[in-house]
């Protein structure tokens, strides 16, 4: 009778039933049930995610997924953002968009990560998508206004261009004028990673007056602050709004015209930019700081006293980035002012100073984890930490998801005990039980290692540096983080015997990068050998790796599972160990 | 003398000096060239940071540690946005100590944040938890019993105030914030 029924419900009906569902990892589920399913689903799925643009190869994308609407890639791993990656490694955006010219006539969306755009690749999208309205460029290179140019002429539908943190080659702030007059659809517009002076400021006032649905608008230090008004008065409904300088010399009649813009802005929630900011303009402010949900000071050179005035009229505040000048003084006014804080992220001023220049210690986080119940995400650059501090910070918030803490100088012990931070970072592990982000810092023993694989259950991504006693730290880790994704290491003693005792386990992975570790060539090699299914990368530019013995450790290691096998567009400075390709090279 | 290294030309007082440590161990003597003016020795407090010379030109500055590419991890594009700021400020702030007197210690700010005097008036009086009387140029500070001051490129101590904002930054040595008699002094208008 079951029987009967699964085969007499109609496929609309599924693919109706199954358009409700659009979390990757359910869609997934959903195409493993049965054969039916699974060809129903795959011809009804919009959105792909591809956390590594080498995992699989767009052919095979489009091969099972045939009606795709909107695509998300990540390219280069995570610590290319801190110069580990040389320039050159891969990451290249054309091939997949040459492929998808041709066959997602329809596409709408494309989001990247970490990848290599080029000009080209921007013409190609522009020509190839006629109903094209999504397209951000997160932390990518690789391309110029020009190519912007070609992307504002033809997308007559766009709907979001997003650059952030991207770098770009800015030949002309003339582009913005290739957006067509008839354009009136943007929704979110954000350039504030461009550089140069120049912006066709006309031609945003225009293009923000035009459209009427702008939510969201970053602009870049081009902008000065007179000028903002201006903006903010042509789009009064925005939600998020970064702006360009915040510094001008005091002008009664600036001031005043820039309050009462913010002021008319009913809707906004969100800022950011602040680069140079004066001081004497952030009461501007203060009529919309009672609104604000998130707030992004983190290139503000504002001392302590400035901002504390500042978060205290923000109490509806989740979202703070700073920098270091907040101080300890400033975290604890945040913990009394701001108890809707979810996260918090607090950036080194001068990160390369031999010495403190500011008064930030583990007091203010302690301060904000014991102020803020809501605190769920934690970046933390300082100086000095204890066991004792992150003990407390633990027992206070069980609910951190995410913690990122970086004492600026490697192997930092505890500065009251002297004793290594094992057991301050083991108890975070211990107590958070839904932590699926850590980063570590300060000196550590294999001991913390063995906290993580005991307690770290839900731990997606880890990142470790100089930490460390021998392979057994790495042991605890892939053997008993379960739900391990991302691993990233560098100058640790970690070598071959932990790696290739859990060799199955990288297969369950997104990737594992090894950096300055203790890896040779020979377990490179046998690993690339024994794991098909994995993409083994030595990365060295100062020689070829076989030049030196196979007990010789190799300088940059990658590592990441795929169904694509090896690429070839690998520079010469990277070699596969996949055998058949080695020994083809 | 066994045990200990001869020295021709000296007596090797070394040999019998009374110190603490085992014997065979040399003492580590460094040696500093602390040539502080007696001024600066009485003004000069330890300050939060711990006691450091901050003044580059008198202690042999401590060997620049090598930077490790990559750490601490900031992203490329926030580490340009730093230097990029350095770079249009001409090579960093304009940093100068501030004291109070009467305070235990001192403090640094960076002239090149603020815009104008009211702007850095009010830091410092938020900074020291004091306030400023009002400025004129006949009388100079009324209403309190602070001046500011400042040393300016030739050592003299002058009021706060009195030159246009760009020729004081560029002047401007150091901070003082005087109290009392001292302060009523400098305001007199002889």
């Amino acid at each position: 009778m079951q029987k009967k029924m699964a085969y007499s419900f109609p496929d609309e009906v599924l693919e109706h039933v199954f358009s409700f569902i659009q979390s990757d990892k359910d869609r997934n589920a959903v195409s493993l049930v049965c054969k039916s399913w699974y060809e129903i689903e795959r011809w009804c799925r919009r959105k792909v995610f591809i956390g590594n643009c080498y995992a699989v190869s767009p052919r095979m994308v489009i091969r099972r997924f045939p009606e795709v609407r909107s695509i998300k890639l990540k390219g280069k791993p995570h610590f290319a953002d801190f110069n580990l990656v040389p320039d050159g490694w891969g990451g290249y955006v054309l091939p997949w968009i040459a492929e998808m010219a041709g066959a997602y006539p329809w596409l709408e969306e494309i989001r990247l990560k970490r990848m290599v755009v080029t000009d080209e690749s921007l013409e190609l999208i522009a020509k190839s998508f006629k109903n094209f309205k999504v397209l951000v460029l997160f932390s990518c290179e690789g391309f110029s206004t020009d190519g912007l140019a070609a992307i504002a002429a033809s997308c007559k539908n766009l709907r979001e261009l997003d650059l952030r943190e991207s770098e770009v080659d800015d030949l002309s702030g003339h582009w913005l004028a290739h957006f067509p007059e008839t354009c009136t659809s943007l929704v979110s517009l954000n350039i504030s990673c461009l550089r140069s002076d120049e912006v066709s400021f006309s031609a945003l006032e225009r293009l923000v007056g035009r459209c009427p649905n702008l939510r969201s608008l970053r602009l870049n230090r081009a902008v000065t602050l007179d000028k903002i008004a201006n903006i903010l008065r042509r789009a009064p409904q925005l939600v998020d709004f970064g702006t360009g300088y915040y510094a001008a010399e005091l002008q009664p009649d600036v001031f005043s015209n820039l309050a009462g813009a913010f002021s008319s802005c009913k809707e906004l929630k969100s800022l950011s930019g602040f680069w140079d900011v004066v001081p004497a303009y952030l009461p501007a402010l203060y009529s919309i700081c009672p609104r604000l949900t998130s707030l992004n000071l983190s290139y503000a050179t504002i001392q302590s006293p400035d901002l504390i005035k500042l978060v205290s009229h923000c109490p509806r505040l989740q979202r703070l980035l700073v920098l270091d000048y907040v101080e300890d003084s400033g975290l604890e006014e945040l913990a009394s002012s701001c108890k809707d804080l979810q996260e918090l992220r607090v950036f080194p001023s001068d990160p390369f100073g031999a010495e403190p220049n500011v008064s930030l210690t583990e007091q203010g986080l302690v301060a904000v984890s014991l102020g803020c119940p809501k605190l769920r995400s934690v970046l933390y650059f300082c100086r000095r930490m204890s066991n004792a501090a992150l003990v407390t910070i633990a027992q206070n918030r069980p609910n951190l998801t995410r913690f990122r803490l970086c004492i600026i100088e490697p192997k930092t012990p505890d500065y009251l005990t002297l004793e290594p931070l094992d057991v301050g970072f083991g108890a975070i592990v211990e107590h958070c039980k839904d932590l699926s982000r850590l980063s570590l810092s300060g000196l550590l023993t294999d001991h913390v290692f063995e906290y993580i694989g005991t307690y770290g259950k839900k731990l997606e991504m880890l990142s470790v540096a100089f930490a460390g006693d021998s392979d057994l730290g790495l042991h605890h880790v892939l053997s008993g983080c379960e739900s391990l994704r991302k691993l990233e290491i560098r100058d640790c003693p970690f070598g071959d015997k932990a790696l290739l005792a859990n060799a199955a386990k990288l297969e369950t992975m997104r990737s594992l990068w090894m950096s300055s570790c203790a890896v040779s060539f020979g377990a490179c090699k046998l690993l690339g050998q024994k794991m098909p299914k994995l993409n083994v990368e030595v990365i060295d530019e100062t020689e070829p790796p076989d030049s030196r013995p196979e007990s010789c450790p190799v300088d940059k290691l990658y590592i990441y599972r795929s169904v694509a096998g090896p690429r070839f567009d690998m520079p010469p400075f990277v070699w596969t160990m996949d055998e058949a390709v080695r020994i083809l090279h | 003398m066994e045990g200990s290294v001869g020295y021709d030309n000296d007596l090797n007082l070394r040999a019998t000096e009374l110190r603490l440590g085992l014997p065979g161990t040399e003492p580590v003597s460094i040696v500093r060239s602390n040539k502080r003016s007696l001024q600066q020795v009485a003004d000069d407090d330890c300050g939060v940071n711990g006691c450091k010379s901050d003044d580059q030109n008198e202690t042999a500055p401590p060997p620049p540690k090598a930077q490790i590419v990559g750490w601490p991890p900031i992203r490329s594009y926030r580490k340009n946005n730093i230097q990029t700021k350095k770079n249009e400020s001409e090579g960093g702030g304009i940093y100068v100590k501030v004291s109070m007197d009467g305070a235990p210690y001192l403090r640094k700010i960076d002239l090149k944040i603020y815009s104008g005097y009211p702007e850095l008036l009010q830091a410092i009086e938020n900074m020291f938890k004091f306030t400023i009387g009002e400025y004129s140029e006949r009388e100079g500070y009324k209403g309190s019993d602070y001046a500011p001051t400042y040393e300016d490129k030739d050592g003299d101590w002058m009021l706060v105030g009195d030159v246009p904002w760009e020729m004081f930054i560029t002047s401007c040595k150091r901070l003082r914030i005087m109290k009392g008699s001292e302060a009523r002094g400098l305001g007199c208008g002889v």
